[in-house]
């Protein structure tokens, strides 16, 4: 038989020949198992949101002390309690939340702030102490921890073109997508597939050049699955027209076709706001609220959103008081927003932030943001949350 | 290819960035012994980065200057962070100081450091260079001293009424002996002796004496009224820091897994060397077990040591040298941005499905258009693909601006060298049958070539 035929009479269209069986137990899902299937969307706000003017603790009287100029007038804010309310910029997250499919926990954190970017972040995305270096992310370990069942990169997918630390564990690493068609288009280079379907086994060994051939036949067999599952969905909703948008308007058409993808990781950067804060953070929150808003109402008409759980967070909030140039330095704990059709608490979830009682003028955490991770695990990805957070948090009971 | 020249091909790989057919045409008659001297040779001279001029002190600028001044000097920080990043790639692709390079870049790594202030990332890295096959006490004196590292690890702010201890901490657990080698209370005690350690406006190294805490401390079993020199000689005194360094550079230069009998003859050299560099690399290029096969292509390319390889092997030039940094940012490592004082993870964590993509389909972009000419037969599927690729062509060859000198790589190829020994120059690892299958089914030798540099083999070194 000479190659072109036996190409054809393999299993061409489903890019899962020649790829030896114990690298795709699974490969086939029954359609009936897909329904119940709870996905995870984090968003990663870049920067260092400032909390207290997302969620403004308005009931406040020192807020508003601190915050001479840039403070949210009171008329502006849309009130959730009498303590606090949704920046004007949010105004379309509103509806979500009277709904009760939105949360807010208040003073999330970790002892010992890192007041770096970089440092922060890496310590949200590895879930690390402040102390304590990882090369693997909570949702890499994640990965690991289900590897016999979650064994393809799809399982967890980034919309951008490059994969966080955060989706990177030992064993399994997650997939990058920013368009299942380009993805798609260049695994399917005549040079590329020919590598694919014609390595020698030999090579895949467990050593670094199986590694490697590994993680190529793995992309080559997502990059298939992800595009020929995602294509069956055609989005009828309406998103804006902004690429962070375009990017949900992605992540809602992975969980809408039935794509079996567990994690879903989206960022939007833009928080870093020393100067002239209003417009700027302004303008960043109202991306991200009509954005998550659009999204929201995408599953729900999808009947999606009883198995969606939606996490924001950015690496710090920043200082309680303003700065000389009518913006904000880089601060310690924030708020973590959650959306959902299954919040078993919306609405707020703890207190308001205590602004009288600082720690060198600024927040004081109350909430690990391992115990927020670790509710996750425990509650919503059905994995015990010591074995990704290397300790046991107790958790929290939003869901 | 005979062994000696895989071995020297091996040397080349690891203590630089690949062997050139110019190189094996020098090489292939020496001993490894001679080869190994050369390379130190041509590495004796010693060419700092010397791009950013000057300091610019941001702080007073700052305090001066209105929103304006400040979104242009944040501007010019951020041309000169690139400009910086993209000469020192230049460097090593040009250099023929290479394994001086190459070392430079194992010390950025061992001594990860952030800094907004390209003077100062600049200055310390110039402290990597000069004594990058040196003596590493004198380089540990100098990172210590040197303003980028004072200000990454908060030495600045360490004073003997606040003592600060995180470059205590980090000089102890990722620079000298390492974890599980000293007591919190040792950080603390190592603390109150680099007290004082700054830098002024200027970016000179102070000691700062009414900051200073003169007090007794009690470190490694000794007590005394120690400084920060003391604490370094303390530290270097103890074996561990000899294994400590030993095995980071196995790491790096050898195997990822670190043989303890071979770990512990390198620690025994650089030790009884009181830390000089060239002995201890000197000892691991010429020890038989550096040229074993399971110590030969098997290592996954750094991102920089990819991008540097495939530019020196083929002479390439950049018109526009920010797509370097392109290529840094996508596969994972951007110099000057470690993830964390820790340094790149490196090994198998380089590599996921994006960035294997990237890897395999750089090389054609940079030497090619973008096309990898595909010499198989083509399904009919693929045609249309094929056809689609070489209208783009064009497009991507202006978009990266790239020039490659195929004239240069291929008239260095020596008469009569078969197909199979040029695949045996590109790529590390053993030739396997799916890579004997691109060569024995190739007609041109650019075509296998760009087919050979767009393989998972290439990733390894």
């Amino acid at each position: 038989m000479i190659r072109r035929d036996f190409l054809k009479n393999s299993a061409l269209a489903s890019g899962a020949f020649l790829i030896p069986s114990f690298l795709k137990p699974f490969e086939a899902m029954a359609n009936s198992e897909l329904t119940g299937y709870k996905n995870l969307v984090i968003i990663q706000l870049s920067g260092g949101n400032d909390g207290l003017n997302t969620i403004i603790p308005y009931g406040n009287d020192i807020y508003y002390q601190k915050r001479a100029t840039i403070a949210i007038k009171q008329p502006e804010i849309i009130k959730l309690n009498d303590m606090q309310g949704l920046n004007p910029n949010l105004s379309a997250l509103k509806e979500i939340y009277d709904q009760g499919w939105m949360g807010v926990i208040n003073s999330v954190g970790y002892p010992n702030p890192d007041r770096s970017h970089f440092r922060s972040m890496d310590i949200w995305q590895t879930g690390s102490d402040a102390n304590q270096f990882l090369t693997t992310g909570w949702i890499g370990r994640y990965l690991d921890s289900n590897c016999t069942v979650n064994k393809d990169p799809y399982t967890a997918i980034e919309v951008d073109d490059t994969l966080s630390l955060a989706m990177k564990g030992t064993k399994m690493k997650g997939i990058a997508v920013q368009n299942p068609g380009k993805l798609y288009q260049s695994t399917r280079e005549p040079f590329f597939k020919e590598l694919v379907h014609e390595h020698d086994n030999a090579n895949l060994n467990e050593d670094n050049l199986g590694y490697l051939y590994k993680t190529m036949i793995e992309t080559y067999s997502s990059a298939n699955y992800i595009q020929q599952t995602s294509k069956t969905y055609n989005t009828t909703a309406v998103y804006p027209n902004t690429p962070f948008a375009g990017q949900l308007k992605s992540v809602a058409k992975f969980i809408n076709s039935g794509l079996k993808t567990r994690v879903y990781y989206v960022s939007l950067s833009g928080f870093d706001t020393h100067t002239t804060q209003q417009n700027q953070q302004g303008r960043q929150l109202k991306i991200y609220g009509d954005a998550v808003a659009a999204f929201v109402k995408d599953l729900k008409q999808a009947n999606k959103l009883d198995d969606t759980l939606v996490m924001t967070f950015s690496e710090f909030g920043r200082r309680v008081e303003q700065n000389a140039s009518n913006g904000t330095d880089h601060g310690t704990a924030n708020n973590v927003m959650l959306f959902g059709g299954k919040l078993k608490k919306s609405g707020i979830y703890n207190n308001a932030p205590n602004l009288s009682t600082l720690d060198n003028g600024d927040l004081k955490y109350e909430i690990d943001f391992r115990d927020v991770y670790a509710t996750l695990l425990d509650k919503w990805l059905n994995v015990n949350n010591s074995l990704v957070l290397n300790k046991n948090f107790a958790g929290l009971d939003f869901v | 290819m005979i062994d000696n020249s895989k071995k020297i091909r091996h040397l080349y790989s690891r203590a630089g960035f690949g062997l050139r057919f110019e190189d094996l045409r020098m090489a292939e008659h020496s001993t490894v012994k001679q080869a190994v001297e050369q390379l130190f040779k041509s590495s004796e001279e010693i060419k700092p980065l010397d791009i950013i001029a000057g300091n610019i002190d941001y702080k007073t600028f700052l305090s001066k200057g209105n929103d304006m001044t400040k979104k242009m000097f944040f501007q010019e920080q951020r041309q000169q962070e690139k400009g910086l990043n993209v000469y020192w790639v230049k460097q090593m692709s040009d250099t023929n100081a290479q394994l001086r390079e190459k070392m430079t870049l194992f010390w950025h790594n061992h001594f990860a450091c952030r800094t907004q202030n390209a003077w100062y990332a600049q200055q310390l890295n110039n402290i990597h260079r000069t004594n990058a096959i040196g003596n590493f006490k004198t380089m540990l004196l100098e990172v210590a001293k040197a303003p980028a590292m004072l200000q990454f690890l908060n030495n600045q702010q360490n004073q003997k009424n606040h003592p600060n201890e995180n470059f205590a901490r980090e000089l102890m657990e990722l620079f000298t002996i390492g974890r599980g080698n000293y007591t919190e209370q040792e950080v603390k005690e190592s603390a109150r002796a680099f007290t004082g350690w700054g830098f002024n406006q200027q970016g000179m190294f102070v000691t700062r004496p009414n900051l200073h805490d003169t007090g007794q401390k009690t470190f490694l079993g000794q007590t005394g009224n120690f400084g920060g020199e003391e604490i370094i000689d303390m530290l270097l005194a103890k074996k561990e820091t000899a294994k400590f360094i030993s095995t980071k550079l196995y790491k790096y230069l050898v195997n990822e897994t670190p043989d303890p009998a071979h770990v512990n003859a390198m620690a025994d050299v650089l030790y009884n060397s009181k830390y000089d560099i060239t002995p201890l690399l000197k000892f691991v290029f010429t020890s038989d077990w550096f040229y074993d096969l399971k110590n030969t292509g098997n290592m996954i390319k750094a991102p920089v040591e990819f991008i540097v390889s495939m530019n020196r092997q083929f002479y390439v030039q950049y018109q526009n040298p920010d797509i370097m940094m392109q290529f840094e940012r996508t596969l994972g490592q951007v110099l000057f941005y470690p993830p964390n004082v820790a340094g790149w993870p490196g090994g198998k964590n380089w590599i996921d499905s994006s960035s294997l993509m990237y890897r395999i389909k750089i090389p054609s972009t940079v030497l090619n258009g973008g096309v990898i000419d595909f010499t198989g037969k083509a399904d009919p599927e693929d045609e249309a693909f094929i056809t689609n690729t070489l209208k783009s062509k064009q497009a991507v060859a202006t978009q990266v601006q790239t020039q490659p000198d195929w004239d240069k790589f291929l008239g260095e190829i020596p008469a009569h060298t078969s197909k199979t020994t040029i695949a045996q120059v590109i790529l590390s690892p053993a030739l396997n049958s799916s890579v004997m299958d691109v060569v024995n089914r190739s007609t041109d030798i650019k075509t296998m070539v760009i087919e050979l540099v767009s393989t998972p083999e290439y990733q390894l070194s």
